[in-house]
């Protein structure tokens, strides 16, 4: 029963039920600041999405995610405030500006492994932070970035109003998983899977590490610029806190709990963690006391987080069932066939 | 097929592989045999390309691939396992397999975003590899299963169906047998044997000396880094120098 209603929850038509449920929660919702803070998930959720990629799939502890996302807010505040671009094009510009800026860290620092590639990216990552908060000339420095174009609706629909951005952010969230998924069952995901596993292991069958890895951080850095830029789009105010470092600890406990390297886990960590942290609100800074065992009981007992332990469970039950119902075929068959020869 | 010149290779001021000329014909199981530390993982990675020759050469089918990167030289038909490997426990069998012939496939970012004709093609191509793979070791029935719910010898066998799921022309095995029970070592010599019937060259470093003597076509023996002693696994067996290196370290008098 419970192993049936399990198995329903990966039917590829579960899809559409939550889709479905994404579509309607703004009219079922008790508060604009409801919409509002799911909006935000699925923002954050879009850059653990890019995380899971890098960190995920292909196995490189990236601490420059955050980074990476203020450079893309960043990019387009500038641009929108500064620079009076209109919203799309800065958009773009700032996709365009995570890619390069990642493939060129990345160049450098996946030449490094495991944790020295970590510490490179930790620093990378407080570089941006330092820049933001330094440079004044060009980023105001601690004083932020405000007067944010929203994204333009060309008349038809009102960024500046909750509830069209939450469908805004909605649409890219969608198109995300949509990328992520096909990515993921590629070939080239499970090439990306095969580097995690070891990189000597991986070379031996023929990959080429650097182009591979590099591929995977620009594809992660990528998603990082997008998740920012819809940041600034929708926040219309920036400023250099948003490339603390404490960010991208943050994503990467969205990822732990929800699952990492799995499809659905960033989103049902993102959702989960967004929504608990909300209604501990009232803890204050003491709801850490609550959180803090909470993660490590997930660390230690559910390595794989929510979706990924739930995942194995089911594939080992109706594995089991598979297994023991062939088995089962296979002796009605042997005794079937002596019954035969008996008569 | 396999020839090596003068190959040796420097750790800071140790030679692990020194100066090691030696040839491996086609289709044939060829044995390297050695004590421990004597350089025989050294001298895979070196054909692999892992590391670097300090100096020495190393043509693989008439090509020189001594200055190869690692993914070139798989890609020339050169496939190998690790003395141990690490596979992706939380996945099924199959699924750490498929990607096993990506190195003959061409798909990248633009076919996932289109999900070109191409790459399914070539999904559906690897698949068939990864099953073919399976099937030729003898796992088909636990294609669906964790890794991390089959033995030791099972895993053993889905590292070489991983290596074969590369289309080599050689395979390198490191201590394929290392840590399975004898019935089990003669079901691996087995599947070695079955590797050479179709036309594989099969390389392979081994402790164990009755698996060796029964499949080996010719044996190379390391010591310190050097060449002792090659030939058929009789002619080795009488040698004295073997006899001396096995008996005279006497740590691996047991292996
Ligand atoms: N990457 C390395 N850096 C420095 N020294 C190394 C390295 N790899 C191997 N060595 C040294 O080279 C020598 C040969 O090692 P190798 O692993 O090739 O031996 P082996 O014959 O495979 O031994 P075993 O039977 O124990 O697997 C050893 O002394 C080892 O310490
Ligand atoms: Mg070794």
């Amino acid at each position: 029963m419970w192993l049936k209603l399990a198995a329903l929850l990966t039917r590829p038509a579960t899809k559409y039920v939550f889709i479905a449920l994404a579509l309607v929660f703004p009219l079922v919702a008790q508060n604009e600041y409801q919409i509002y803070v799911m909006a935000s998930a699925f923002v954050w959720a879009i850059a653990v999405y890019g995380l899971n990629i890098i960190t995920g799939y292909c196995g490189q502890l990236n601490l420059a995610h955050g980074g990476f996302f203020a450079l893309g807010a960043y990019t387009l505040g500038l641009l929108t405030a500064d620079y009076s671009w209109s919203y799309w094009p800065a958009f773009v510009a700032a996709l365009a500006m995570t890619a390069v800026v990642g493939f060129f860290v990345g160049i450098v620092s996946l030449r490094l492994k495991e944790h020295y590639f970590a510490i490179f990216t930790l620093c990378v990552g407080f570089i941006m932070y330092m820049l933001m908060d330094k440079w004044e000339e060009l980023t105001h420095g601690p004083v932020g970035v405000r007067n944010i174009a929203p994204p333009n609706g060309f008349g038809l629909v009102d960024f500046t109003e909750t509830t069209p951005i939450y469908y805004l952010v909605l649409v890219f969230l969608m198109l995300t998983m949509w990328f992520i998924g096909r990515l993921s069952r590629s070939l080239l995901g499970r090439t990306f899977t095969a580097i995690r596993n070891g990189d000597e292991l991986a070379q031996s069958l023929g990959i080429n590490l650097m182009r591979n890895k590099v591929l995977a951080f620009v594809l992660s850095t990528t998603f990082a610029g997008l998740a920012g830029a819809l940041y600034a789009g929708m926040v219309r105010f920036i400023g250099p806190e948003d490339a603390n470092v404490l960010h991208t600890f943050d994503m990467i406990t969205y990822l732990l709990v929800g699952g990492i390297g799995t499809l659905s886990g960033p989103l049902v960590g993102t959702i989960g963690i967004v929504w608990l942290t909300q209604s501990l609100q009232f803890m204050e800074e003491y709801r850490m006391i609550l959180f803090g065992p909470l993660l490590v009981f997930l660390v230690i007992f559910f390595p794989r987080g929510i979706v990924g332990s739930f995942l194995s469970w089911l594939h080992r039950r109706t594995q089991g069932k598979a297994e023991a119902a062939a088995k089962a075929q296979q002796s009605r068959d042997t005794t079937g066939r002596r019954v035969n020869n008996n008569a | 097929m396999l020839r090596i010149e003068n190959l040796t290779k420097m750790f800071g001021g140790l030679a692990a592989v020194k100066d090691i000329s030696v040839e491996f014909e086609a289709n044939q199981v060829n044995a390297i045999i050695g004590p421990n530390g004597a350089g025989k993982s050294t001298f895979f990675n070196l054909v692999a390309g892992s590391h670097k020759p300090s100096s020495g050469r190393i043509i693989f089918d008439g090509e020189d691939i001594t200055t190869l990167r690692c993914d070139h030289i798989a890609q020339r038909g050169v496939g190998r396992t690790f003395q141990t490997t690490n596979l992706f426990e939380q996945a099924s069998v199959l699924d750490n397999l498929i990607v096993g012939h990506r190195l003959r496939t061409r798909s990248g970012l633009w076919d996932v975003l289109v999900n070109s004709r191409r790459l399914q093609q070539e999904e559906k191509l690897s698949r068939e590899k990864a099953r073919e793979a399976l099937d030729f070791v003898g796992l088909s029935h636990v294609e669906n299963r964790f890794i991390a719910d089959i033995t030791q010898e099972e895993r053993k066998r889905v590292a070489f169906a991983l290596a074969m799921a590369t289309d080599p022309k050689i395979l390198l095995l490191d201590e394929p047998a290392a840590g399975v029970n004898p019935e089990e070592t003669d079901g691996l010599a087995q599947l070695i044997r079955k590797m050479k019937d179709h036309g594989l060259t099969v390389c392979l470093i081994e402790h164990k000396m009755d698996m060796i003597m029964g499949i080996a076509d010719k044996i190379m023996v390391l010591d310190h880094g050097e060449k002792i002693a090659e030939g058929a696994p009789e002619q080795v067996r009488e040698d004295p120098a073997v006899i001396e290196a096995y008996l005279g370290s006497d740590d691996d008098a047991a292996a």
